[in-house]
C-alpha cells in the first residue's frame, strides 16, 4: 500500500492504482471522457488533469500511477491536488476546445439528458463562447442498422474504438486523418460486423453514436427504468428496460461483474420491435382450418374437451427457450396431475440428465471463473454466435496472456486465435488418449476449463459425448479440489430451469423428439415451443406471446406475456437463480403464463394449489430450495462428472455442428423484429461475400 | 568562430567521400574496438563529463539520459533508437550528416548501443527523405560489408542496425509517436509515464537519441571529455550545427561552437542579414516552435541553450530563421500556426482544438479582420493549450504564438486600425457579393 495525499486526506492505496482510482477512493470527483474501467487508457480527452505537486504542469489522473509520484524531500507522501484554481482552470479550458466544435444541437439530440458532455459542461464550462469561427462539420458515417452517427459531435475519446478493437475483437472502427480533420470511421463505411457493437452507443460520451433503431423516441426522463434479466441467451445477463406507459422502448445494460460486466449483445438490446409486433393478444380457437378469435372460456372449454378425450400418456408437453421457471413449474404441475409423464424443455434434442447430477447441465467454471482458468478447450461450441459477451470474456482473459485456446467443431472466427483440433468426436477421443499436444497443454494447466457446447450434445449420442468430454475433464485434471473446468454452455434460457425442477421426461415418458413422431400424441401443450415440428394428429395448445411456429400450428392460441411483462425466476447456464422484473403489462387480453395455467387446470377440474405468484414461489422454493437463493450459484459437486465420465456409449463420426444458424433470429421475439432481421440480411450477405471472394 | 581543427563534421558540404573510405581519412572507424573495450559505465561517464546536451531540441543531457537504462539486461533486451525524423521547419542539420557523413552517425549508434548494453538499433529516417535514406543505407551495408556492425563483427560486440524509412509525418519525431510508428502503428505519442527507458520500443528498455547528439559522440570518445567540454560554455558545451535560412544573403548549416553571438554567426558565415543589421526584424532561434526574438534583442543573444532561455526563447534544434524588415510578421506565424494545425495528430484534446483555432484567428489577425481584445483571448488560447498536452507538441505551437504577441502586439494593433478605417471600403465591397 501507498500513502497519498488527495486534496489535503491522507489515503493509502495500492501502489498500482491510477491518481483517478485513488481520488475516488478519498471521495474526489474527477470528470473524464475518454477514461472507462473496462478499456485501456487512452489519456487523450485531458478532462481528468490534477495538479501534482512537484510537476510544473498538471498531470492526467487517468494515467498517472500513484507509484509515478515521486515522494517528497524527507519521503513524504505525495501531494494531489484536485480541486486547486490550476486544475479548476486547466479543465475548464479544455471543456472550452471541446466545446468550440460541437454543435448547438442538444434540444434534438438523443444523448440529451444522459449526456456526459452536457453533464460536466454544467460544472466546467463558461456561460459565453469565445469562439466566433465556424465550426467543423464532418459528414455522417454509416456504421451498420444499428448504430447512427452524428460525426459532428464526435469528440474523439475513442472509446468505441478501443471497445472494437479490445472488447469486441472486431478492430472494424478506426480514427483515419489527424488534427481536427481526425474522423472516426469503419473506414470504407461499411457495416460493423460485432455481436457486440450495440455497447459503444453506452460508452459513447456524447451524442456521436446513438441507438438507430431509438432514433428520436423518448427522452430519458420520460421513461420507467425497471431492473431485469435477460432471456436472448443463456446467461441471463443483466439489464434495464426502459418503458414510456406501456411501451418497451429501449434495452440496455446493467453492471453485473459475475456475468456480463457492462456489454450485452445485440440481440438482447435490439430485439425491442419484436416485442411490439407479430403479438397474440386475445385466445384463438381452429375452427374448420382457420383460427378464430375466441374468448378465455372459450378457449378453455375447448381444450378441456379434447383433454377429458385423451389418455394421459397421449398428452405431452414441451417448454420453449425463453420459459420462466414458475410457468414451467405450474405446467409440469398440472402434468402430474393429469397423469402424464410426457415432458420436455430440449426442443434441440440435447442430451442432460438430472439425475446425471448437476454438475452435468451447468457452467461448472462460473463466467466469472474464465478469468482463473489458464487453458480452453471448446468442444462443439461457437460461444461468439451461442453467447456473445461470454466470448468477450473468454476473449478478455486471452488478453491478459498465457491463456491457450483450442477448439473441436465448426472452424469459425472466434475474435482471438486457437488450435484448431478437428471437427469431430473423433478428435475428443484421440485428445482423451493424449494423442495431441494440446492434451499436454491442459495436464500441465492449473485451471483447464473446457466448454461443451449444444453443438456436441443435441445429436442422437449426446449423451456419449458428453460421458467422453467428461472423460476428458477428468483426463486433464480439469476437475479437482477447487476447481471444476467442465463447463456446459447452454444456448437457452429456460434450460437450466427447466432441469433444475425436473422438467424431463418421467419414468417411459415420451421426449421432445419421441413426441414430434407422427402419431405419438393426442393433445401437446406447447409453452412458447416455436423450434419443433408438432406432427398432424396432435391437437396443439399452444401458450406464448408471439405469432410465430407454434402458433401457425396451433388448435387453441392462449395469448401469453413475453419476458419483460412478468416477474419471473431464470436460471442462467452457471446455475445461477436470477429474478426478472415486470416492466410492462401483456397486450390486450394477453395474461401472464402461470396464471394461463391456473385458470387452465380449474377448468379441467384439477386446480392448482397458487392463486398468487407468492404461492406459487412458495410451492417451488419448498421443492426446490436451491431456486429461492437469488442471485447465486449453489454449486454441485464433481463426483457427478466422474459418474458421467464412466458412463459407455458409442459416438457417431459426423462433425460438430453449431446449432445457431442465425445469430439474430433464434427465437421467436428475435424473428418478430425488423431491426433482427435487417441485421440477420447483413450477416447473410457478408457470409455470401465472404463465399464469392 | 571555430577552429577547423576542432570540427566533428569534417565532410558537412558533402567535397570529400561520404564512403567507408573517405570517413576512415577522416578518422571515423579508427580503433573503435579500444572505445567499445572501455566499457559501459566509462562511456556513459565521459559522456557525462562532455557535458553534451540533446541536439534534438529539448536539450536534455545525453550522457544522464543513457544512465537511466537498466544496468543490466533483464529478460527484455535494450533497444537504440535514432530520431533522423527531422521535420521541424528551418532545421537541415541531420540530414547533411546522413547525406554527406553518415558513418559517424554509424559508428554513433555502435557506441551508444554499446553503452546502453544494446544489440540492436533502429534509425527512423523521416519520409521525405528519399535519398538521405539511401545514402544511410548504404553506409549501414559499407559496415556490415566491412564487419564493423553486425554479428561477429571485428570489434567483438554484436550490433545490429536498421534504418527505417517514415511515411512522413512531423508527430513522428516525437519520441513516442516515432516508437509507436516504428511498430507499425498509427503515430500517435504514447501517455508518459511509462519513460521508454522503462517501457519502450516492443515494451522494452529504449533509448531514442537525435542523429547530431549519436554523430558527436566517437569524437568525444576519441578526443576525449574535456576537449568537448572547452568548447562553448559551461552548460552549454561543445560544436553545434546551426541551420541559418531566411533572409540573409547565404543560407546555410555551419557547425559552430556552442555561444556563438548571432550576430557573429550570421555576418560571419552566412554573409549577413539581407539589407544589414539594421534591415533586421526577427530571429526565430531553433526552429519554428520557439518565441521568436526581435531584432533588438538580437545584439546580446548567444546562440545556446542558456542564452536563448535569458530571452523566454529555446535554442531548439540550432535552426536559425531569420526575417528582415520586408516580413509580414503575422502572416509568418499565421502561417507557422497553419503547419501545426495540419501536423497535430488529433489524438488529445487541447491540441486538436487549439491549432485550428489560433490559426484561423492569426490569419484574420494578419487581414486586421479582428478585435484587440482578441489578441487577449489568443494569448489565453495558447495558455490553455501549453502543459495540458499529452506530448510537448502543443507547447512547441503554443510558443510561437506567444513570442508573437509578446514582441509583436503594436503590430498587430496597427494592422486592426488599419482595417478598421477602411472598414466602409470593406463593407461595401462584402455587401455587394
Amino acid at each position: 500500500m501507498a500513502k497519498i495525499i488527495i486534496d489535503g486526506t491522507e489515503v493509502d492505496v495500492p501502489p498500482e492504482f491510477t491518481l483517478l482510482q485513488a481520488a475516488e477512493a478519498a471521495g474526489a470527483e474527477i470528470p473524464r471522457f475518454c477514461f472507462h474501467e473496462r478499456l485501456s487508457i487512452a489519456g487523450n480527452c485531458r478532462m481528468c488533469l490534477v495538479e501534482l505537486k512537484g510537476s510544473p504542469k498538471p498531470v492526467a489522473s487517468c494515467a498517472w500511477g500513484v507509484r509515478d509520484c515521486r515522494p517528497g524531500p524527507n519521503g513524504e507522501a505525495p501531494v494531489v491536488n484536485t480541486k486547486s484554481p490550476m486544475v479548476r482552470k486547466a479543465r475548464e479550458g479544455v471543456m472550452e476546445f471541446l466545446l468550440i466544435n460541437h454543435p448547438l444541437d442538444c434540444p434534438i439530440c438523443d444523448q440529451g439528458g444522459e449526456c456526459d458532455l452536457q453533464d460536466q459542461a454544467m460544472a466546467y464550462g463558461v456561460d459565453s463562447s469565445r469562439y466566433h469561427e465556424n465550426k467543423r462539420a464532418v459528414e455522417d458515417k454509416y456504421i451498420g442498422p444499428l448504430v447512427k452517427t452524428i460525426m459532428n459531435r464526435c469528440i474523439h475519446c475513442t472509446r468505441c474504438i478501443r471497445f472494437s478493437a479490445e472488447v469486441a475483437g472486431v478492430p472494424e472502427l478506426g480514427a483515419i486523418g489527424r488534427g481536427e480533420d481526425m474522423e472516426i470511421t469503419t473506414y470504407l463505411e461499411q457495416a460493423m460486423s460485432s455481436e457486440l457493437q450495440g455497447n459503444v452507443v453506452d460508452l459513447c460520451p456524447v451524442g456521436a453514436l446513438t441507438s438507430k433503431p431509438y432514433a428520436f423516441a423518448a427522452r430519458p426522463w420520460e421513461l420507467a427504468k425497471t431492473e431485469t434479466i435477460d432471456v436472448m441467451d443463456a446467461l441471463g445477463s443483466a439489464i434495464r428496460i426502459d418503458t414510456r406507459g406501456r411501451e418497451v422502448l429501449r434495452i440496455l445494460p446493467r453492471v453485473n461483474d459475475d456475468v456480463n460486466e457492462e456489454w450485452i449483445s445485440d440481440k438482447t438490446r435490439h430485439v425491442v420491435d419484436g416485442l411490439r409486433t407479430q403479438r397474440l393478444d386475445q385466445p384463438y380457437v381452429r375452427v374448420n382450418g382457420r383460427l378464430i378469435p375466441a374468448t378465455w372460456p372459450q378457449a378453455f372449454d375447448v381444450i378441456a374437451g379434447k383433454v377429458k378425450a385423451a389418455k394421459p400418456e397421449r398428452i405431452g408437453a414441451v417448454a420453449g427457450d425463453l420459459a420462466a421457471v414458475e410457468e414451467m413449474f405450474a405446467l409440469k404441475d398440472l402434468m402430474t396431475r393429469l397423469g402424464s409423464k410426457n415432458l420436455d424443455s430440449g426442443q434441440d434434442g440435447a442430451a442432460f440428465n438430472p439425475q446425471w447430477g448437476r454438475a452435468t447441465y451447468l457452467f461448472n467454471a462460473t463466467i466469472a471463473g474464465i478469468e482463473r482458468a489458464d487453458a480452453l478447450l471448446i468442444i462443439g461450441a461457437n460461444p461468439r454466435r451461442e453467447a456473445a459477451v461470454l466470448n468477450a470474456r473468454i476473449r478478455k482473459r486471452w488478453r491478459a496472456g498465457k491463456f491457450p485456446v483450442a477448439l473441436i467443431g465448426e472452424k469459425v472466427d472466434l475474435t482471438y486465435p486457437y488450435d484448431y483440433l478437428g471437427a469431430g468426436p473423433d478428435t475428443l477421443t484421440e485428445l482423451v488418449a493424449g494423442k495431441h499436444s494440446f492434451a499436454e497443454t491442459l495436464k500441465k494447466a492449473e485451471h483447464p476449463l473446457i466448454i461443451v457446447g449444444a453443438g456436441a450434445l443435441t445429436r442422437p449420442d449426446g449423451a456419449a459425448v458428453a460421458a467422453l468430454a467428461a472423460k476428458a475433464a477428468i483426463e486433464m485434471g480439469a476437475v479437482k479440489e477447487g476447481w471444476n473446468g467442465y463447463s456446459v454452455l447452454h444456448t437457452a434460457a429456460s434450460r437450466v430451469g427447466a432441469l433444475e425442477i425436473g422438467f424431463v421426461p418421467g419414468e417411459g415418458g415420451l421426449n421432445a423428439a419421441a413426441m414430434e413422431k407422427p402419431g405419438a400424441l393426442d393433445v401437446a401443450f406447447l409453452l412458447g415451443a416455436d423450434e419443433i415440428d408438432v406432427p398432424t394428429g396432435a391437437f396443439v395448445v399452444y401458450i406464448g406471446s408471439h405469432g410465430d411456429n407454434g402458433a401457425h400450428r396451433a388448435d387453441v392460441i392462449l395469448p401469453g406475456a413475453a419476458y419483460p411483462e412478468k416477474s419471473g425466476l431464470y436460471v442462467n447456464t452457471e446455475g445461477r437463480v436470477q429474478l426478472g422484473n415486470r416492466a410492462s403489462f401483456p397486450p390486450g387480453d394477453a395474461r401472464e403464463d402461470w396464471s394461463i395455467l391456473r385458470a387452465l387446470s380449474d377448468v379441467l377440474g384439477m386446480k392448482l394449489p397458487y392463486d398468487s405468484l407468492p404461492a406459487l414461489r412458495a410451492a417451488l422454493f419448498k421443492e426446490r430450495p436451491q431456486l429461492a437463493r437469488i442471485g447465486q450459484i449453489v454449486a454441485s459437486g464433481p463426483a457427478d462428472i466422474r459418474q458421467l465420465s464412466a458412463m459407455k456409449g458409442d459416438v457417431d463420426k459426423a462433425p460438430f455442428r453449431s446449432v445457431i444458424d442465425d445469430y439474430y433470429l433464434t427465437n421467436p421475439i428475435a424473428r418478430a423484429s425488423a431491426v433482427m432481421a435487417e441485421c440477420s440480411a447483413l450477416a447473410e450477405g457478408r457470409g455470401a461475400m465472404t463465399a464469392a471472394e | 568562430m571555430l577552429d577547423d581543427k576542432d570540427r566533428i563534421f569534417k565532410n558537412l558540404y558533402g567535397q570529400g567521400d561520404w564512403g567507408l573510405e573517405g570517413a576512415r581519412k577522416r578518422g571515423a572507424w579508427d580503433n573503435t574496438k579500444a572505445i567499445l573495450d572501455k566499457g559501459r559505465e566509462v562511456i556513459v561517464n565521459e559522456v557525462k563529463a562532455s557535458g553534451l546536451r540533446g541536439r534534438g531540441g529539448a536539450g536534455f543531457p545525453t550522457g544522464v539520459k543513457w544512465s537511466f537504462m537498466p544496468k543490466a539486461v533483464g529478460d527484455r533486451p535494450h533497444y537504440l533508437v535514432v530520431n533522423a525524423d527531422e521535420s521541424e521547419p528551418g532545421t537541415c542539420k541531420d540530414r547533411e550528416i546522413m547525406r554527406n557523413d553518415p558513418h559517424l552517425l554509424v559508428e554513433g549508434c555502435l557506441i551508444a548501443g554499446r553503452a546502453m548494453d544494446c544489440r540492436s538499433g533502429y534509425i527512423y529516417v523521416r519520409g521525405e527523405f528519399i535519398r538521405e535514406r539511401e545514402r544511410l543505407q548504404a553506409a549501414v551495408d559499407q559496415a556490415y560489408e566491412a564487419k564493423l556492425i553486425g554479428k561477429d563483427n571485428i570489434h567483438g560486440y554484436d550490433f545490429d542496425l536498421y534504418v527505417h524509412h517514415g511515411a512522413g509525418a512531423y508527430i513522428c519525431g516525437e519520441e513516442m509517436a516515432l516508437l509507436e510508428s516504428l511498430e507499425g502503428k498509427k503515430g500517435q505519442p504514447r501517455l508518459k509515464p511509462p519513460f521508454p527507458a522503462n517501457m519502450g520500443l516492443y515494451g522494452c528498455p529504449t533509448t531514442v537519441n537525435n542523429v547530431e547528439s549519436i554523430a558527436v559522440v566517437p569524437d568525444i570518445m576519441r578526443r576525449g571529455a574535456t576537449w568537448f567540454a572547452g568548447i562553448g560554455r559551461p552548460n552549454n558545451t561543445g560544436t553545434k550545427l546551426f541551420c541559418i535560412s531566411g533572409h540573409v544573403e547565404r543560407p546555410c548549416t555551419v557547425e559552430e561552437a556552442m555561444g556563438i553571438p548571432v550576430r557573429e554567426l550570421i555576418d560571419t558565415h552566412c554573409g549577413g542579414v539581407r539589407g544589414g543589421w539594421g534591415n533586421l526584424l526577427a530571429i526565430i532561434p531553433g526552429g519554428s516552435s520557439m518565441p521568436v526574438i526581435p531584432a533588438h534583442q538580437c545584439d546580446e543573444l548567444k546562440m545556446d541553450f542558456d542564452g536563448c532561455a535569458a530571452l523566454k526563447s529555446s535554442l531548439g534544434t540550432a535552426a536559425v530563421i531569420v526575417m528582415d524588415k520586408s516580413t509580414d510578421i503575422i502572416r509568418a506565424f499565421a502561417r507557422i500556426a497553419y503547419f501545426y494545425k495540419h501536423e497535430s495528430c488529433g489524438q488529445c484534446t487541447p491540441c486538436r482544438e487549439g491549432m485550428g483555432w489560433m490559426w484561423r484567428v492569426l490569419t484574420r489577425m494578419a487581414d486586421g479582420r479582428a478585435q484587440k481584445r482578441e489578441i487577449d483571448m489568443l494569448f489565453d488560447v495558447t495558455k490553455q493549450i501549453e502543459g495540458h498536452t499529452i506530448c510537448a507538441f502543443g507547447d512547441g505551437a503554443a510558443w510561437p504564438v506567444q513570442g508573437l504577441i509578446r514582441h509583436f502586439r503594436p503590430e498587430i494593433e496597427r494592422r486592426i486600425d488599419e482595417y478598421t478605417r477602411n472598414a466602409d471600403r470593406h463593407a461595401v465591397r462584402v455587401a455587394a457579393e
